[in-house]
């Protein structure tokens, strides 16, 4: 028994990785209306951004705020430059553009940056916390950081006038614009919210996941499942996702013999296809009716 | 703005009756002979290594085409092509293998297998749309890689080394070598198989599934069947990927896990779209595409290859956004336009 | 009488197909004028037409300045409130948020506030369902919050496609009843594009009959309205 506490405890604790990115995916569908898949090389290309930035002696909170800038930025040049020409383009076109991206950005990085493994440094020390030490004060921290952009987007999206007018052009951006929302406009805040979004993710798991050009590839699985499995519709939805893919996770490699081992995510992603299968929308999202 | 006279709106293409053939009709079946024509003579010309490689891009686009079939004529959204073609791929290697089977009769096998696995794959994903679908057929693919490489199945699939073949020899001693002889029969496959899949979807099958991808709803109060179609589409689509996986297996005369990751059905999906989603030539396109731009790219800077890659990919997309099927379709049009009613 | 929004050789289509072929017409400001015509006519494609949602050409003059080749979304920010065919609900949004984009590109909270309490009282079924998703309402109830939405914006022109489609008579008829109070009111100019003839020529001043793209009738709705003969002619009844 108290090992299944310890592991779900664990698992919780690894689990503050992917809600972090799965809050970052579900950012984005929000606020353009499909996923990005280069979603997690912007956040890598973010995080070495910041971590050049350390380098040249930027202490470490000032890095953290130029950094979200300028990925806000980046987002907006991406979408107001690269996604541009492609606005009328079929859905499956704009995939293959994400792909691009995703080929462009983790190339680049391993060019400028090379691809050796770098340390990251927290804000949060390493002193490890809890009974028993299963838990990092980083650990602590990344929740304590996930939960207050968690909190800043709940009253972005329900409160503000600007917030309500990104739902609706993701939403229908016919009928947005004949109320007057700049739907191109609200696309590029949204591209850029999500940029940032991303950075702070990666600049939160880089000191657990050491940061190199490929980083993502292995969590950002882990945070898309998360972010299904919350329903895609609430950050918070993909915050809880994500803490229970990181438990499912840790309980299948710790109780399924031999195999656990070695198809750990495979399992996470059965268990979360499976609730699926019972739960289509995920499970925190609203079912969405249909008047034929 | 301009707009086309009324005139122009009369020049509406005859559908193609017995004994009488519609202009379009012959400038198409023209450009598909003269290809036909070339792809039959090229390997005579080139050294055995771009007949290989040549061979590869056919074999790409019977899985592009597969892919096709689901995601461009159906509507399902599918990120675990590369999990059928590595099925499809173990199933001839392991048969060649353990059981000495003649490579050719390899492919009904994959075929059959991988039908039967996408059959049973899409029952349960009939309850998934869109980014959901995304997730299933995508733990698909990330899982495929791990499971070969399974401990208790190591006899079997060979584990992380995987397994070697042997490379056939032309039958009958034609005088051609091995590239060219697989070359030949990787055409023969790929012409039936486009063949077949032009009739599918100009057939009433291929409008009930476009008709399920258009509308659900309408479909369905047409009678449509559309728990069959939907699953029935999903197997056919995996039976054309796991030949073509088959097929490759057979070319490179190698199988190992880590050759179907992920990766490789992130290429169909950019082969697809590159080739045109919803035209089935479209498919040899894509699979040019995905074999020979890679290369070039790292030709060109081998440091930043991924970035070349992706930049031509963008690229493309905004020169072409449908794809090769959007020349198609903008040269018929422009033959309309030109008042072409001989 | 001056005329609020003027329409010169308005010319539009989808693709290689033409659908309008050279319409002229205006509507006077603070009055409703109504374009009628059967399916195909073209009466959809010419509201969108003019807010920029087709390709067009042609002039098109609102209070003297033109708008033909501006966007849609600065159309509406110029005061013109499209209601589409189908309503364009945000069907996943709730009832009051619909109401609140109607006003997305106004700045004048304390006007904005006012204008909500006003336009339920006019569609009070509205307020008791504010918090629900706009989805979730029936046709009738959608339509009023799809005009309601149009006057959140304060309009100078409202565009009405086909108010009455799909709805059961009586619900028809309180929804045109709320129009003229409307008229009477907000001094709302409104183009009405309607195939319900009858109805359509009870709220307006002036009336155009729209064929296959082009206009084959205009005068006053009264003329129409009364004289049997173009009434039979033109439509039937």
């Amino acid at each position: 028994m108290e090992l299944l506490l310890q592991q779900i405890l664990a698992g919780l604790a690894t689990g503050t990785i992917y809600a972090c990115i799965a809050l970052a995916i579900v950012m984005t569908y929000l606020a353009i209306g499909h996923l990005n898949f280069a979603q997690g090389e912007m956040a890598m290309f973010s995080t070495f951004v910041a971590w050049q930035l350390i380098q040249w002696g930027v202490p470490y909170w000032i890095t953290f705020l130029a950094t979200i800038s300028l990925s806000f930025l980046g987002g907006v040049l991406i979408e107001r430059v690269v996604l541009r020409p492609i606005h009328n383009a079929p859905v499956l076109s704009h995939v293959a553009v994400f792909i691009g991206l995703l080929a462009i950005l983790n190339s680049l990085a391993g060019f400028i940056w090379n691809f050796s493994v770098k340390p990251f440094p927290t804000p949060f020390g390493t002193a490890a916390l809890g009974e028993g030490g299963f838990v990092s004060a980083h650990q602590v921290g990344m929740i304590a950081v996930t939960l207050v952009v968690l909190a800043f987007l709940y009253a972005f999206f329900r409160f503000t006038r600007i917030g309500l007018a990104m739902r609706a052009a993701a939403a229908d951006p016919v009928s947005a614009r004949l109320v007057g929302i700049r739907v191109d406009w609200m696309m590029a805040l949204g591209w850029g919210m999500a940029s940032s979004i991303g950075a702070i993710a990666g600049m939160m798991i880089a000191p657990i996941v050491f940061l190199e050009p490929n980083m993502m590839l292995g969590v950002l699985l882990y945070g898309f499942a998360g972010a299904v499995l919350g329903g895609l519709a609430s950050p918070l939805g993909a915050v809880c996702g994500g803490l229970i893919v990181g438990v499912i996770e840790n309980l299948a490699g710790t109780f399924i013999p031999v195999i656990g081992g070695e198809l750990k995510f495979t399992i996470a992603l059965v268990v979360i296809v499976a609730v699926l299968l019972m739960k289509p929308q995920g499970l925190f999202g609203r079912p969405v009716l249909h008047r034929v | 703005m301009s707009l086309p006279s009324d005139e122009t709106l009369e020049a509406v293409p005859q559908p193609a009756v017995a004994g009488r053939m519609s202009p379009s009709l012959l400038v198409r079946s023209g450009f598909g002979l003269s290809a036909l024509a070339v792809a039959l003579i090229l390997p005579l010309l080139t050294p055995s290594f771009l007949t290989f490689q040549l061979t590869l891009v056919l074999v790409y686009a019977i899985a592009i085409m597969g892919l096709n079939l689901l995601t461009g004529f159906n509507g399902q959204f599918s990120l675990g092509h590369s999990a059928f073609y590595a099925i499809g791929a173990y199933t001839a290697a392991i048969l060649m293998d353990k059981a000495s089977l003649p490579y050719a009769l390899t492919l009904p096998a994959a075929g059959v297998t991988c039908f039967i696995f996408g059959f049973l794959f899409g029952l349960p994903a009939l309850r998934l749309e869109g980014v959901y679908l995304a997730l299933a057929t995508f733990a698909l693919a990330v899982a495929t890689p791990q499971i070969l490489k399974l401990s208790p199945l190591e006899y079997w699939t060979g584990g992380v080394q995987g397994i070697v073949i042997d490379k056939p020899d032309a039958p009958f001693g034609l005088p051609l070598n091995q590239d060219q002889w697989l070359y030949y029969f990787t055409l023969l496959v790929a012409v039936a198989m486009t063949i077949v899949a032009t009739n599918l979807v100009a057939s009433r099958t291929g409008r009930s599934m476009m008709a399920i991808r258009d509308n659900p709803t309408a479909a369905r109060s047409m009678g449509i069947n559309i728990a069959l179609y939907k699953s029935l589409t999903f197997g056919v689509s995996a039976l054309y990927t796991g030949v073509a996986g088959a097929l490759g297996a057979i070319v490179v005369q190698f199988v190992a896990p880590d050759s179907f990751t992920f990766f490789l059905s992130i290429s169909l999906l950019v082969g697809l779209v590159v080739g045109g989603v919803g035209w089935i030539p479209g498919a040899f396109f894509g699979g040019a595409f995905v074999l020979f731009v890679p290369n070039f790219a790292e030709s060109l800077s081998k440091g930043l290859s991924g970035a070349v890659y992706g930049v031509m990919i963008i690229l493309l997309i905004y020169v072409m956004p449908s794809g090769a099927a959007g020349l198609a379709r903008m040269a018929g049009r422009l033959r309309h336009a030109r008042g072409d009613r001989s | 009488m001056t005329a609020l929004l003027e329409v010169e050789e308005l010319r539009a289509g989808y693709g290689a197909t033409q659908v309008l072929h050279g319409l002229s017409f205006s509507v006077v400001e603070g009055g409703v004028t109504t374009l009628l015509g059967g399916n195909g006519a073209g009466k959809t494609t010419t509201l969108r037409a003019l807010c920029g949602m087709v390709a067009r050409s042609g002039a098109i003059r609102m209070a003297g300045r033109s708008i033909a080749s501006l966007s849609t979304e600065d159309i509406a920010r110029l005061g013109v409130a499209h209601v589409p065919d189908g309503r364009g609900t945000f069907s996943r949004l709730t009832v009051e948020e619909n109401l609140q984009l109607g006003a997305i590109s106004r700045r004048d909270p304390q006007g904005i506030a006012s204008d909500m309490r006003r336009i339920y009282g006019y569609f009070p079924i509205l307020e008791r369902r504010s918090s629900q998703q706009a989805g979730m309402l029936s046709g009738g109830e959608q339509q009023m919050l799809a005009v309601g939405r149009a006057l959140m914006l304060r309009p100078k022109l409202m565009l009405l496609d086909e108010p009455s489609f799909g709805l059961a008579p009586r619900v028809v008829r309180e929804l045109f009843a709320i129009l003229a109070a409307l008229k009477a009111n907000e001094g709302v100019s409104i183009l009405l594009v309607e195939q319900n003839a009858s109805i359509a020529l009870d709220l307006a001043d002036h009336a155009y009959l729209l064929e296959t793209g082009r206009i084959v009738f205009s005068g006053p709705a009264r003329d129409i309205r009364e004289d049997e003969k173009i009434r039979r002619s033109y439509l039937g009844y």
